[in-house]
């Protein structure tokens, strides 16, 4: 008999008494109507606790901010689907390295790149969490992990409150990273420290009219 | 088709006994003052930081009704559930195993790793292969495991066990944490102080080669969404997001209880599982895949799903609960005993409440001295409270008790102390009158307490008792003889 | 139910209309109007009955004071709690049907007990062990005498409307006291601050907040037998706490715990003694309890 029957005979005869489960009472929060200027106020007060950099501001301002943040940059990788108007600020002392398809980075080239900015699908403002779901604008997961510096766009219209509320825009079977702040640890006497192998450092742009 | 096994299946294997009585135990690990100020530390930081994030949720209740209800649901549908799973992670590119017990996934591990052709593989954090004892096995067949969780790290270069399944090195303070790198990492700086901080970077540091040249992660996983075939790992320093995208290959090993059904439901256990944990609004990291994405992270994805133990676990009817464990350590770090003895104490990979629990339910009652552990608890219910999917820890405490005395009952030919004890006091309180009865040598006993009117000295097992405490002298009366005395008789 | 702490501060109305009707008067607020008198059953616990009688007789005194019936039904022992919690099932049995036996009468109202955690056992443990031991004809009998049975401030506070205990009991007690609340009445019967609300408000009194109140003391039953290291060292930073706090007594509302801590009190020689609610709320100005 191969494993999977046994398993699966185990689990018929352990439910020999065929047990019955309540139908699953989902009264938490599904929605909420919280405005525009409150959403910006509470994601801004999550990711600023979780020592991530936080800017509100217009869409126009975009190049002139990503510029300020990757002033120390000497290069920086952005996936192929990126509007390139925002790196328009960049000086030509930042090297601008494109992550396409046919044409990937490898990791050594991608450690040897300062910073990444990428956009992001939705972010949920009760928890802090930004979801980049792999689309063109925010490209493969490697390329916001390895560079140790991640500048990260968040149109203010994909804001919500609350996670129930960021599911349906996400896209399931892409694969998924939620980040809430640059990495940390909580291994040492379980107290929250900021920065090991993710990107040490978080720049968030929160924009409007995008 | 349906086939019928009779018995109890089989229990788990690999690193899931207490080896000496729980007691026993205990009392050595009573005596390490300082692992006892670690953890009271700790212990104590965590709690107040999760009533912190839990009181901001004012429907947290709400959340903790959805996540128990979404796991009894699972569990009484959990084959429907695993092949529904299994289906659609394969038919997005995934490969699945299934294993009966730790020997069966640690050889699937072993020549999963070998086919690759590498002699190393980097980890995350995985209380699974913690279980099976996977790293230990990996070893004797010459591959090397790099654990890459910062506290798995620690525990890995200071040859020693986890103690907490969050925090595996919990019972280690900062210093002792400064002296275990400065010790056995090859490439560290002197001057390394113990700021917390400082010593994330040299973890940093020690593991980033290895990261960007790992050929093979193997990772644990925190669910499987049946419905869409995808799994997701939740961490905090990005060593999961290294071991999960950089190696082109990836073997996860799960056990079979960590099935959600459907993709709805980590908006619940999302909410349940940070702030429960690390007392977090959410984690730094949450990764989730689908078998193999094209052009972004692994291209050869296995699963191994687990059982060790796990359906002689669900066949408990009063104990099957335990299974809904998300592995957030809520429970051990509220627990008064936990916070005492730590994590060593109860041999097991799973300690704390839970672990007095699950290890017993996974392996039966009387294997070692597994039957000692469900009495390694005041029944204070503290962890009942703290539990984000309200498993009934006290009840299921005092449930294996019962299996444990009943399978006594059979190996013993003479009756012991606590036997006769039980035994006595079933006729003595099983009736007023019996009581009553009694009752009345309770001047004998005020007449034993002396001048001092306490007891200070019991024989037998009650010598536990007077070994710190004293017994007031009995009352000349009891209260059922005075009522009859002053009201019945007027 | 067992609950998160954070939902002690709601108080839920236990008091049963099914009861009321039976004595054919409907109440409308579910609390006990002054003119009727209640017809209550004491569950004296046997720690109670055999160690400490003055607590029994302190919670008749009590009830009587405002005008209601007490009764002892003298088939009572014991919950069965020590049996079931050390995994003596088949031996809990005849304690537990005892007690069901004894209280499943019309012969009362509502059963009241000086214990929060043999009030849990009897609400919780008594259904529980029934249905562990395939017995569904005793578990709906023990969900029935559950439901009529509570601890006693529940039942001053809920069902008789206590808001002082000065002005509507008369106690009085002259002391600087803390307060240990218990686990089993704060966890398993969600009492909140019902005990300590009462204390504060006993004539003549000063309650020093206990640090880390909400850590159990290490009792356990036998666990404190069984486990006897552990449960000392839980013993040792609850005494620690006490002390500190400068009290001359620690109440509480089980004498199982308080029997605990004032062991180990009256071994290291401490000066706190250990004192039931029950006799606090019984002392007055005429008759006060001496520490």
């Amino acid at each position: 008999m191969s494993a999977k029957d046994e398993i699966l005979g185990r689990i018929r005869s352990a439910l020999a008494d065929a047990p019955v489960a309540q139908e699953v009472p989902r009264e938490y929060r599904k929605t909420s109507d919280m405005g525009e200027a409150e959403l910006i106020d509470l994601l801004v007060d999550r990711l600023v606790d979780y020592k991530a950099g936080v800017d509100v501001i217009d869409a126009a301002q975009i190049p002139e901010y990503v510029a300020a943040k990757l002033a120390g940059a000497s290069s920086v990788v952005y996936p192929h689907g990126l509007d390139t108007g925002w790196l328009s600020g960049l000086g030509e002392k930042v090297e601008q390295r494109i992550d396409a398809p046919g044409a990937r980075l490898s990791i050594a080239e991608l450690d040897e790149t300062s910073a990444v900015v990428t956009s992001s699908a939705v972010s949920v403002a009760e928890s802090g969490t930004i979801i980049l779901d792999g689309e063109p604008n925010q490209g493969r997961r490697a390329i916001s992990l390895v560079p140790d510096h991640h500048v990260c766009i968040v149109p203010i219209s994909s804001i919500v409150r609350l996670l129930p509320e960021a599911m349906p825009r996400l896209a399931i079977t892409r694969p998924q990273t939620w980040i809430s702040g640059p990495s940390a640890t909580s291994d040492i006497e379980l107290e929250r420290v900021e920065g090991v192998h993710g990107p040490r450092t978080l720049d968030v742009l929160m924009v409007r009219g995008l | 088709m349906t086939q019928v096994f009779l018995g109890m299946p089989a229990g788990g294997q690999g690193n899931l006994f207490e080896t000496e009585p729980f007691p026993k135990a205990a009392h050595r690990e009573l005596g390490n003052t300082q692992m006892r100020k670690n953890l009271r530390h700790a212990t104590h930081t965590i709690r107040d930081k999760r009533l912190n994030v839990v009181g901001e949720l004012p429907d947290w209740e709400e959340l903790r009704d959805a996540g128990s209800a979404i796991k009894n649901l699972t569990m009484a549908n959990l084959e429907e559930r695993l092949e529904e799973f299994e289906k659609n992670f394969t038919a997005r590119g995934g490969i699945v195993h299934w294993a009966r017990d730790a020997d069966e996934a640690n050889k699937i591990v072993t020549e999963l790793v070998k086919a690759t052709g590498s002699k190393e593989v980097v980890k995350v954090k995985s209380m699974a292969t913690q279980e099976i004892g996977l790293n230990e096995h990996l070893e004797t067949e010459g591959i090397e495991a790099f654990e890459t969780d910062l506290a798995e790290l620690i525990v890995q270069l200071g040859n020693d066990k986890p103690s907490h399944i969050l925090v595996p090195a919990i019972h280690k303070n900062r210093t002792e944490v400064r002296d275990i790198f400065l010790k056995e990492m090859p490439v560290v700086d002197p001057n390394l102080t113990d700021e917390p901080a400082k010593l994330a970077e040299a973890a940093r540091k020690h593991l980033r080669k290895k990261f960007l040249s790992a050929k093979v992660a193997i990772s644990g996983a925190n669910f499987a969404l049946a419905d869409t075939g995808t799994l997701g790992v939740v961490e905090s320093e990005g060593n999961g997001r290294m071991c999960l995208t950089l190696p082109e290959t990836l073997i996860t090993v799960m056990g079979i209880e960590k099935v959600l059904p459907h993709w709805e439901d980590i908006e619940v256990f999302m909410q349940l599982l940070p702030r429960s944990s690390t007392g977090e609004r959410m984690n730094p990291y949450t990764s989730l895949w689908t078998g193999v994405s094209e052009d972004d992270g692994p291209q050869n994805v296995h699963i191994v799903l687990l059982d060790n133990g796990r359906t002689r676990a669900l066949a408990d009817r009063f104990g099957r609960t335990a299974l809904n464990c998300i592995r957030c350590s809520a429970c051990m770090n509220v627990c008064p005993v936990y916070e005492r003895t730590g994590g060593h104490a109860y041999g097991s990979t799973y300690p704390g409440p839970i672990g007095a629990i699950l290890s017993p339910l996974l392996t039966g009652i009387e294997v070692e001295e597994n039957g000692s552990l469900p009495y390694a608890s005041s029944l204070c219910g503290a962890c009942y409270d703290a539990c984000p999917v309200k498993i009934n820890i006290p009840e299921i405490l005092v449930h294996l008790r019962g299996e444990d005395v009943d399978a006594n009952r059979d190996k013993h030919k003479l009756p012991t102390q606590m036997d006769l004890l039980m035994k006595g006091g079933s006729w003595a309180l099983g009736k007023g009158k019996n009581l009553g009865l009694l009752e009345k040598a309770l001047p004998l006993g005020r007449l034993m307490s002396g001048k001092e009117k306490k007891i200070k000295k019991l024989p037998g097992i009650a010598a536990g008792w007077t070994a710190s405490r004293d017994i007031p002298a009995p009352p000349n009366k009891s209260f059922r003889d005075w009522w009859s005395d002053e009201k019945e008789s007027k | 139910m067992w609950s998160d702490h954070l939902e002690y501060k709601v108080r839920a109305i236990t008091t049963s209309l099914d009861y009321y009707e039976v004595r054919g008067i409907v109440w409308s607020d579910h609390t006990l109007k002054e003119s009727f008198i209640m017809r209550i059953a004491l569950f004296a616990t046997c720690i109670v009955d055999a160690m400490y009688p003055e607590t029994a007789k302190s919670t008749v005194k009590i009830l009587e004071r405002l005008g209601h019936e007490v009764i002892f039904p003298k088939a009572q022992a014991c919950c069965g709690q020590m049996h079931m919690n050390s995994g003596y099932m088949p031996e809990a049995l005849p304690v537990v049907e005892n007690h069901i036996n004894a209280f499943d009468t019309e012969d009362y109202d509502v059963a009241v007990a000086p214990s929060g955690s043999c009030v849990a056992s009897v609400k919780h443990q008594h259904p529980f062990l029934a249905e562990r031991l395939g017995k569904p004809e005793l578990k709906e009998r023990a969900v029935a005498v559950g439901k009529r049975t509570y601890e006693l401030s529940q039942l001053l506070v809920d069902v008789l409307g206590i808001t002082n205990a000065a002005e509507q009991l008369g106690s009085y007690f002259p002391q600087t006291i803390t307060y240990h609340p218990s686990c089993h009445g704060m966890r398993s019967l969600k009492l909140g601050d019902r005990q300590l609300d009462l204390l504060k408000t006993v004539g003549g009194i000063t309650v020093n907040e206990l640090p880390e109140a909400d850590q159990c003391c290490g009792f356990g039953g036998t666990f404190s037998i069984k486990n006897s290291d552990v449960s000392t060292a839980m013993l040792e930073d609850k005494m620690k706490n006490i002390c500190s706090t400068g009290a001359s007594a620690c109440a509480g509302g089980d004498a199982s715990c308080l029997m605990h801590i004032g062991g180990g009190l009256s071994r290291t020689g401490a000066k706190p003694r250990t004192l039931h609610l029950a006799d606090i709320l019984a002392s007055t100005m005429e008759e006060t309890v001496s520490l």
